[in-house]
């Protein structure tokens, strides 16, 4: 026993006054330290999506725009741009506010107080997650967005759309103007942007050609650029787009399911007393926290890059 | 841990949630501003897509440093704490630059093969494949 004791005082002598294994430098638990350290990795993975996202979006000539794409919203609302999106936002501020007084009120050793506001959490993730499937069901069931295939494109001149006969019609658009490819089986949905072109067979048409997936791609008449005067069809928008959005906010939206089971684990431990009988201030449930404002912190950047941008 | 009474820390808490909702509607209200859907015809000025993003990314990046600090405590931990944290993640600035900039170069990669595709090739009239001694490099 002394002997040990004097290896370790010789051995802190031999390096001035490093840690002596004491005390902790961080002043930090090893579960918070890690912890941080996880969401610090996740970090660069998320940062390593959204870049990519941004590295392809530089990439392309033309680009969905946001505020055309994320226009419609539940209960036959759209031509809303960004509204829905802000609802989600806003759920997750505040269930990272409720997460917060969860805390605090764990630092009191308050169990009811805890469990009470853990259980605002979980709904406002849960709500989260629903809006984010009326958004993932909107985009594919009705407007055929898929990891492949981006109806959403923009166009790169000027031009005139073409009418029944094939002459050019009323409706004009400018070079930059984003547009949402129908399929022809179907009529106006709540969630389409615009109205008509409907049940048309495929193959050509005067004003639009239909392609073996029952896309219709529009027929116009360019007005601006090195190709005016000639006729072109809408074009798929830039594949990655379907993929990256998928993918992204998948990702993020797995966060959320994962972070409302922990959230649902840990308030029934609260509940049993698991964690009162440890005195150490509710740890568990700082440490959840930190995961949750992680989530929270994530979406900051998902909403600036696929929405705001 | 915050060395803030019980009372302060509850008020602290709704100043952050007033804080962050507001900060987000006015991102909402500037990128809505800068595609022209508040003055129509506004998004026809081209230049202007890079102040309103530089902002909303200001703000955001605003967002993440009140959620970090206050939220996930980071402003009461040890510096030595917060340095590992944040010090790794400033390395993702470069890598920002540096894919934005390999982005921009695919693009104009592309471009140029395809211009270079739409050209078309007059065949010489004379041998090909061949060349006489005056054409020749001499090194």
């Amino acid at each position: 026993m002394e002997t040990t004791e004097n290896a370790l005082h010789q051995h802190s002598e031999n390096h001035g006054g490093s840690w002596e294994g004491a005390t902790s430098p961080f002043n930090v638990s090893y579960g918070k330290l890690m912890m941080w350290y996880f969401l610090l990795s996740d970090a660069f993975t998320f940062a390593g999506f959204l870049i990519a996202y941004g590295a392809l979006r530089f990439s392309s000539p033309s680009w969905p725009v946001p505020d055309f794409v994320f226009s419609t919203a539940p209960f036959g609302i759209h031509d809303a741009p960004l509204i829905f999106v802000t609802i989600m936002s806003f759920l997750l501020i505040i269930s990272s506010v409720t997460m917060v007084r969860a805390v605090q009120e764990g630092h009191r050793e308050n169990k009811k107080g805890v469990v009470f506001w853990m259980l605002l959490t979980i709904i406002g993730g849960a709500g989260f997650l629903g809006c984010q499937a009326w958004e993932w069901t909107n985009l594919i069931g009705k407007e055929h967005m898929s990891v492949t295939t981006n109806p959403f494109g923009s166009h790169v001149n000027s031009g005139v759309y073409l009418d029944e006969k094939g002459n050019p019609s009323s409706e004009t658009f400018k070079a930059g103007a984003s547009y949402l490819m129908h399929k022809s089986e179907e009529g106006g949905h709540d969630g389409d942007h615009s109205e008509g072109h409907h049940a048309l067979a495929k193959g050509d048409h005067p004003n639009a050609f239909v392609d073996d997936a029952g896309f219709i791609h529009r027929k116009f008449k360019v007005t601006s650029g090195p190709n005016t005067g000639a006729v072109e069809i809408e074009e798929f928008g830039p594949k990655a787009f379907g993929a990256l959005f998928f993918f992204i906010t998948g990702f993020h939206g797995f966060h959320v399911l994962s972070g409302v089971a922990f959230l649902l684990i840990i308030m029934i431990n609260v509940a049993s007393g698991v964690y009162a009988a440890r005195k150490n201030g509710y740890e568990m449930v700082e440490k959840i926290g930190l995961y949750w404002h992680f989530v929270d912190l994530v979406w900051v950047f998902v909403f600036l890059v696929f929405y705001l941008f | 841990m915050s060395h803030k009474t019980y009372e302060e820390s509850k008020k602290a808490v709704v100043k952050g949630l007033f804080l962050l909702g507001f900060v987000t509607l006015i991102e909402v209200f500037i990128s809505l501003f800068g595609k022209g859907h508040i003055i129509p015809g506004i998004n026809d000025i081209t230049w202007l897509a890079y102040p309103v993003g530089l902002i909303i990314a200001i703000l955001s990046i605003y967002k993440a440093y009140f959620i970090i600090y206050e939220f996930m405590h980071m402003a009461y931990e040890v510096k030595g704490l917060a340095l590992t944290v944040l010090l790794p993640t400033s390395l993702l600035i470069w890598a920002l630059i540096a894919f934005f900039q390999e982005g921009t170069a695919w693009k104009a990669r592309r471009e140029f093969v395809k211009e270079k595709n739409a050209k078309t090739i007059e065949p010489s009239k004379g041998n090909q494949g061949y060349l006489d001694d005056n054409s020749l490099f001499r090194l």
